[in-house]
């Protein structure tokens, strides 16, 4: 049992009121109707008791358990909630979970992303809980004056055995209100989960498979106008002049303008990536008549100067520089090429790679690339604002409301406080809804129309706005001796407008001669989060290569990587390794088992390959058979170690969704450009996995463990792209080193 | 403008509106039916997914003038509370992640299991081809419509 401080989030108990019957929680009477309710209750409580601000009991026993980050479809908003539920103790039957507003003074860390809710909500979200059931405990102490230490709970029962007293945490709750907050409080053992390591089904199931409002882009108003923006066809181009008397003319139409977002000279922080801070915007009354009238719309476009933006990162200020230009895929590659060949910035070095290389009796050198990647998340950019001279209120997809609150607040005038920031479902976030232009873009245009308005995004608008995964290119480059033992690796890597290496990963730690390098180019193609960025490429060059160079040392692929790893456990290269050999390890060991790894099949072709990122370790076996002289992803095997599974069933669903996404993308996945303009603009072009191509099945094992649980929704991406690629070699006896695979010369898995 | 008179989800009524307007923006702004999602506009997603006389249509691509007086079903109008068979089938498998797409994923399953009451997997993937996931909840997609197709046939 683990004695906690309650300080960690001495904010969270900060109340709203004692009786919260209609708080500033229960505030957003929109969402009231899709509010799920427990099974088999009727009733609602007359009253709501608030024990903290993530804990509130009715009198009836029933308990509102807020889902503070934000839902993009990891399932945070059902296993948060599920952490506080079971150091309360209570049963998951009587709990309501409600999403939370944005409340930094409430709530810590709203953000969802980086596969860190679960992780960084742990601690928080488990003393949250316990601290609220220990109050309970003490209030009735109090209340039946017998020590405190004598009371149990189970189920939201309270329980005192030797005088036979029983009480329902609803009976307790008012009185729990006014007890002082405990300084310390103990966390439950893990072997005393309830909860927590069982599957709970999704708290919006109902909501999603009926088709409920829960979407930015299914809210309404009394009121409400809605708005498009028309945005520079290409990178490097800004508005000149826009003819707007015809659009203006047509029917529903409001009104046409001009907005700036974000000021030239606007110090931004990491997430205010504005592709374009110039939009011309049509207003009016439906989505359809802006639609038409965004169609009639002449605008001229002229190229933008060279300019400097100032950042804020986590390294200081910083400026990043925009070049003029209209860029080109082709011309992106020839620079590319030319950059690879030159030495980069040393980002590490182990003992004497040019050593090492000189005395090797074998070399492999291979490079790899990949293209820009689009998120294409199914819901489309969208945001509702509504701006007074007094306040905001924003409702929209967001990962980080907290990253764009201080540019809210700076473009309109208005202190933080005033700025009201309700979070709604996302249809899809992978890093790109991290970025939150669009409440910028909704509320200025809120502001100048002085009106409740919806801003709305088409799906071209959407897929050609930028905040793309970077393209990639790294070269390995391995030597063995004679003994096919590897003596030297190296890596130079890089990318527009950033460099993907993690300089301390493995195989960094396994190898005595090792050397990594980066290099990266101005663009001003803006770029984002994606996926676990930069695992998302490197993983699967790394495991490709690894790959290949363990069939050059005539090793099985498995056994080499352990080999490796029992060098870096027992005797590790350097001292900064970004990894845990025996994890890594673990997770390979048992994918071998899971998989049948030894047992060849007839007409199964298999690929490896094992990452870490994220904080999680994952291997991943995948079969091929070919059908019809296509490969056919039969099965994938994963092997996962992220600690404690708050949520076995909702954890493997993502899981899949990573294996299903990562296949996707690296058959598929890419963007191009000429002079400017992204050569794909909706699904008809932009090629995304479907029904047919997703693996026939999927097993995900997880390691048992009770290790603090880490992240999930990233690490299963990354080395499916590995996996696939060796499969596909064995399938195809060819290497393939460019994403995205399909379009390779051999290989044709097009339908 | 003109005045349409269309039949959803078994209700009567009639909406004032460019004839030219897809069904999917009817829907969703004149009728307050938000369960119909918009997600590419040009049929390639499957997100708007509606059923037209009971065939599996893109609402999108369904100007409101080509529906009048027939029979449309909306997501919304499947059941009340979620206990058609397919959604039913849907939250036994815990399927949605984000839950974008699968309005237009669970319309697409109805209808083929209306055709096809006892698919084969390469039937349902063949049938759900024009409906995208980037979640890629496709397996238990293709789970869920096969626990759907067995329970209706009890
Ligand atoms: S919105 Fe109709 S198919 Fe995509
Ligand atoms: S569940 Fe997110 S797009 Fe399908």
């Amino acid at each position: 049992m683990t004695l906690e401080k309650t300080t960690i989030n001495r904010r969270s108990f900060l109340k709203v009121s004692a009786l919260a019957g209609g708080g500033m929680m229960l505030s957003f009477s929109w969402l009231a109707g899709c509010k799920p309710t427990p099974d088999g209750v009727l009733a609602l409580p007359k009253a709501w008791f608030e024990l903290n601000s993530y804990i509130k009991i009715g009198e009836n026993g029933i308990v509102t358990l807020m889902a503070p980050n934000p839902e993009f479809g990891s399932n945070v908003k059902t296993s948060l909630p599920m952490i506080l539920a079971d150091e309360l103790d209570i049963d998951w039957k009587n709990v309501i979970v409600a999403q939370a507003d944005f409340f930094p003074e409430r709530f810590e860390r709203q953000f969802t992303g980086g596969s860190q809710s679960i992780r960084q909500g742990w601690k928080i979200l488990r003393t949250a809980g316990a601290t609220a059931r220990q109050m309970l405990i003490n209030a009735t102490a109090q209340a039946w004056s017998v020590p405190a230490e004598e009371i149990t709970t189970a189920d939201g029962i309270l329980h005192h055995e030797s005088s036979g007293k029983k009480a329902g945490y609803g009976e307790m709750a008012s009185r729990a209100a006014g007890v002082p907050i405990p300084e310390e409080v103990q966390l439950k053992k893990v072997s005393d989960f309830k909860i927590i390591g069982t599957s709970r089904k999704n708290v919006d199931g109902v909501n999603i498979v009926t088709g409920k409002p829960l979407f930015g882009m299914d809210y309404t108003q009394q009121g409400m106008l809605i708005a498009m923006i028309a945005h520079p066809p290409a990178f490097g181009l800004k508005v000149k002049s826009v003819e707007d008397a015809a659009a203006r003319s047509m029917p529903g139409i409001k009104d046409v303008f001009t907005i700036k977002t974000l000021s030239d000279d606007y110090e931004r922080n990491g997430f205010d990536t504005t592709t374009f801070t110039e939009l011309v915007v049509v207003v009016g009354s439906t989505t359809w008549e802006v639609m038409n009238a965004k169609k009639a719309l002449k605008i001229e476009w002229e190229e933008i100067s060279d300019s400097d933006i100032i950042v804020q990162g986590w390294g200081g200020k910083q400026t990043v520089k925009i070049p003029a230009g209209l860029e080109s895929t082709t011309g992106h590659k020839a620079k590319m090429a030319e950059m690879a060949k030159r030495p980069a910035n040393v980002l590490r070095k182990d003992g004497d790679p040019e050593g090492a290389f000189k005395k090797a009796a074998k070399i492999l050198e291979r490079t790899y690339s990949a293209p820009y990647l689009a998120h294409n998340t199914m819901e489309p950019v969208n945001c509702f604002a509504h701006v007074t001279a007094e306040k905001a209120e924003i409702f929209g997809p967001i990962q980080a409301p907290e990253f764009i609150v201080q540019s809210l607040s700076a473009r309109l005038g208005l202190p933080k406080e005033k700025i009201h920031i309700k979070l709604a479902r996302m249809g899809g976030g992978f890093g790109q809804r991290a970025y939150g232009h669009h409440m910028v873009e909704a509320a200025v245009i809120s502001q100048k129309i002085n009106a409740p308005v919806k801003m709305v995004y088409t799906r071209e608008d959407d897929m050609t706005y930028g905040i793309y995964r970077p393209t990639y290119v790294a070269t390995y480059k391995a030597a063995l001796d004679n003994d096919n033992n590897l003596i030297g690796f190296q890596v130079r890597g890089g990318g527009i407008p950033e460099h993907p290496v993690h300089a301390n990963r493995f195989p960094a730690g396994a190898v005595e001669n090792y050397l990594a390098e980066g290099w990266q180019l101005d663009s001003n193609i803006t770029i984002g989060a994606f996926r676990a960025p930069r695992s998302n490429f490197i993983a699967g060059a790394e495991q490709s290569f690894l790959d290949e160079v363990a069939e050059l040392a005539g090793k099985d692929p498995i056994e080499f990587r352990l080999e490796l790893l029992e060098r870096a456990r027992n005797n590790p290269v350097g001292s900064n390794n970004d990894y845990d050999a025996d994890r890594y390890a673990g997770v390979l060991k048992l994918v071998k088992e899971k998989s049948k790894w030894l047992e060849t099949q007839a007409d199964v072709y298999r690929g490896v390959s094992a990452y870490f990122c994220h904080n999680s370790y994952v291997a991943e076996v995948l079969d091929i058979v070919i059908k019809n002289n296509n490969p056919v992803v039969q099965k994938v095997y994963a092997a996962v170690d992220c600690g404690i599974v708050v949520n076995p069933d909702a954890a493997t669903n993502m899981g899949e969704g990573g294996i299903v996404d990562g296949i996707g993308n690296a058959l598929y996945g890419e963007m191009t450009f000429q002079n400017g303009v992204p050569e794909k603009n909706n699904f008809d072009k932009y090629r995304m996995i479907r029904h047919s191509e997703a693996p026939k099945s999927i097993e995900i094992h997880f390691v048992q463990s009770e290790t603090d649980p880490t992240g999930l929704g990233e690490p299963l991406f990354p080395p499916v792209f590995a996996a696939l690629a060796n499969a596909l070699y064995k399938a195809k006896n060819k290497r393939l080193y460019d994403q995205p695979f399909v379009s390779g010369v051999t290989i044709d898995l097009k339908t | 403008m003109a005045v349409i008179n269309l039949n959803v989800n078994g209700k009567k009524q009639a909406v004032d509106v460019d004839p030219q307007t897809p069904m999917l923006w009817v829907l969703r702004e004149h009728l307050n039916l938000v369960g119909t999602k918009y997600g590419c506009g040009i049929a390639a997603c499957g997100a708007c997914t509606i059923h037209l006389e009971g065939m599996a249509v893109r609402s999108c691509q369904l100007p409101v003038s080509s529906a009048e007086n027939k029979a449309i079903t909306t997501i919304e109008g499947l059941s009340e509370n979620g206990d058609h068979p397919v959604q039913k089938a849907w939250l036994e498998h815990d399927v949605p992640q984000c839950g974008y797409c699968q309005s237009g994923q669970i319309m697409t399953a109805v209808a083929l299991l209306h055709d096809n009451p006892n698919p084969t997997d390469a039937e349902i993937e063949s049938a759900m081809h024009g409906n995208i996931c980037r979640c890629g909840t496709y397996l238990r997609i293709r789970a869920a419509v096969k626990t759907a197709a067995k329970s209706q046939s009890l």
